[in-house]
């Protein structure tokens, strides 16, 4: 191999994993530091406070909510978009992908908008005597809303590729809509539906800016891990703010390696 | 059971793919579908299956009308061209979904199976899955799969069209067998000219949606309805008003009655047979099929001017 290029594939890695080590890793590790400069204690002392701990309860909440919401969701508009035949399918699919595009603090203004007590649904749950805004269904209603693209998109693509002839076989073997679904289309997508709730859980995790404006951010109470690193953050607890966000970190590096663990079965 | 297709037709967002389509296919006989590809053949494969509704007409089995029943409900047996074998499965499971669907008791499913299995000479690879076989054994798999619940009529869609000329020669004689065996009433589809004469007992030539002939192998051969049938089923060359095949052609070193000056190109040996083609004064290309002996008598080579004598021709009504 001539030195050139042996240098300047050098020069190139070297590169990328600067960039990577100076956006990512450095940042990401200095947090890992700060949190157990001091040892363990005060760490572990910062993310069990009952602030701390309801705020990790709330975020898991959210997780528990909105991921089985998207997941079904997330297929049904995949089926409806790949197999149905229909009019305005090319406008819906535009629409699944809104979220991707608008800014989270709209997505919760706009809820606000709508659900908030002077909103146009929010005057008639109010009366009903149901809170949507500065309280859980807003947040859940927030983080529903940013993560609901991710199934849709991961399954679109499998469904097209797999195809209708499995499908279609199935039913001249005599199996009914719902058994070819659960026997045929579910297993075969399995894998892109695997993918889409990891990606899902991973933003509904790390959720901040449209769940910050319709929660009120009240501590104890619509304050989730993201908002409890900003409330510990300007509240000068460092100490407390590192220590949540190496959670919220660990909770997404086990998200990212259940990713790679299904990698390699998808794989064999 | 015998089927019946009256009148279909069916398009796709402006495509005509079946006009006015009528098909009568006899109780326990085995039918090919032949035609070029977008012809709308598949598509009334998949009409007669219930996989598609027609735009209008009729489909009856034993005279009963099915047009609307769905596909599950039909009890056909459909084998497509890419096998659609279900991938996480392994081959028994494949071939025992039908009967799971129809909830057979355990004993009595695998038993079916085992038969199934040996049937389709893949009794050591049941445990396998479909990605594991090769190409003639999924389709085989995809074969017993449909044969498992004693379906009324096998239809099966381009069903050797992915394999290599070997395996798809020996998949056609095991096909033709296997009908004869089990006596279900099958309709095959292809636009391989060779399978469908080969293998059927009825031949529907379907083009542009519409079916140009049905009739027996002989009959499409030697009595062909129009220069479609006539060009499809086999080569063909036009002299004049006439369409003539290369086999009815006579070949003589010098002038005679009614013969024509030809100008021979080109003579290929395949076996007994010499392809010798060859062009006539005006232009035309003339494909001649003779015999190795009356070649090497001819002497025939490449630049020689011969003389064409055609025994049999046909002429079609404009």
């Amino acid at each position: 191999m001539p030195a050139s290029s042996r240098a300047s594939r050098l020069t190139l890695r070297a590169a990328a994993l600067g960039y990577l080590a100076a956006l990512l890793a450095i940042p990401v590790a200095m947090v890992f530091y700060r949190t157990f400069e001091h040892g363990l204690g005060p760490a572990w002392e910062a993310v069990t406070t009952p602030a701390a701990q309801h705020a990790f309860w709330l975020t898991v909440t959210m997780v528990a909510i909105a991921v089985p919401l998207n997941t079904i969701f997330g297929v049904g508009m995949a089926l409806a978009l790949v197999r149905g035949r229909w009019r305005g399918k090319t406008l819906v699919s535009a629409i699944v992908d809104l979220p991707f595009a608008v800014s989270p603090v709209v997505v919760g203004l706009a809820l606000i908008l709508v659900y908030g007590n002077t909103g146009w649904i929010g005057t008639w749950l109010a009366s009903n005597g149901i809170r949507v805004i500065f309280s859980t269904p807003g947040m859940v209603l927030a983080t529903v809303f940013v993560s609901l693209p991710f199934v849709v998109r991961e399954v679109v693509p499998v469904l097209r590729e797999i195809g209708v002839e499995q499908e279609d076989a199935a039913r001249t073997l005599g199996a009914s809509a719902a058994q070819t679904f659960w026997r045929i289309t579910l297993p075969a997508i399995r894998w892109g539906v695997a993918y889409g709730v990891i990606l899902t859980t991973a933003r509904a995790l790390g959720e901040f800016g449209a769940v910050a404006v319709v929660s009120g951010k009240i501590e104890g109470q619509t304050e989730t891990m993201t908002l409890f690193v900003e409330q510990r953050f300007q509240a000068f607890d460092l100490t407390g703010a590192y220590a949540a966000s190496v959670v919220l970190a660990l909770l997404a590096l086990a998200v990212i390696g259940t990713m790679t663990l299904l990698d390699r079965r998808k794989e064999n | 059971m015998a089927i019946d297709v009256r009148n279909v037709s069916k398009s796709f967002s402006g495509f005509q793919a079946l006009d006015d389509v009528s098909l009568s296919v006899p109780d326990g006989s085995l039918t090919a579908l032949l035609g070029p590809s977008g012809g709308g053949k598949s598509t009334l494969l998949r009409v007669i299956a219930g996989l598609e509704a027609p735009d209008s007409g009729a489909v009856l089995f034993s005279g009963e009308t099915v047009t609307t029943l769905p596909a599950q409900e039909r009890g056909v047996g459909f084998v497509f061209q890419h096998y659609a074998a279900f991938k996480h499965m392994t081959v028994r499971d494949n071939i025992a979904f039908g009967l799971k669907i129809r909830r057979r008791p355990k004993a009595e499913v695998r038993d079916r199976v085992d038969e199934l299995l040996a049937l389709v000479h893949l009794t050591g690879w049941a445990d396998r899955y479909p990605a594991q076989l090769s190409g003639g054994q999924r389709q085989r798999m995809a074969l017993a799969r449909a044969l498992a619940v004693a379906p009324r009529v096998l239809l099966l869609d381009e069903p050797f069209g992915a394999l290599d000329a070997t395996v798809r020669k020996e998949l056609r004689d095991w096909l033709r067998r296997l009908q004869e065996e089990v006596h279900v009433t099958t309709i095959f589809v292809t636009h391989d000219q060779e399978e469908a004469l080969e293998v059927a007992q009825q031949v529907a030539v379907i083009n542009a949606g519409r079916i140009e002939q049905t009739g027996t192998p002989d009959d499409l051969y030697e009595r062909p309805a129009n220069p479609f049938v006539m060009g499809f089923v086999g080569p063909v060359s036009r002299l004049g008003d006439a369409w003539v095949r290369p086999h009815d052609i006579e070949v003589l070193d010098d002038h005679a009655d009614g013969a024509i000056e030809a100008l021979i190109e080109r003579v290929a040996r395949v076996g007994f047979e010499v392809r010798v083609e060859s062009v006539l004064g005006d232009g035309t290309a003339v494909p001649i099929l003779t015999t190795r002996d009356r070649a090497d008598e001819l002497e025939l080579r490449p630049g020689q001017i011969v003389w064409l004598r055609v025994h049999r021709e046909r002429a079609f009504a404009a």
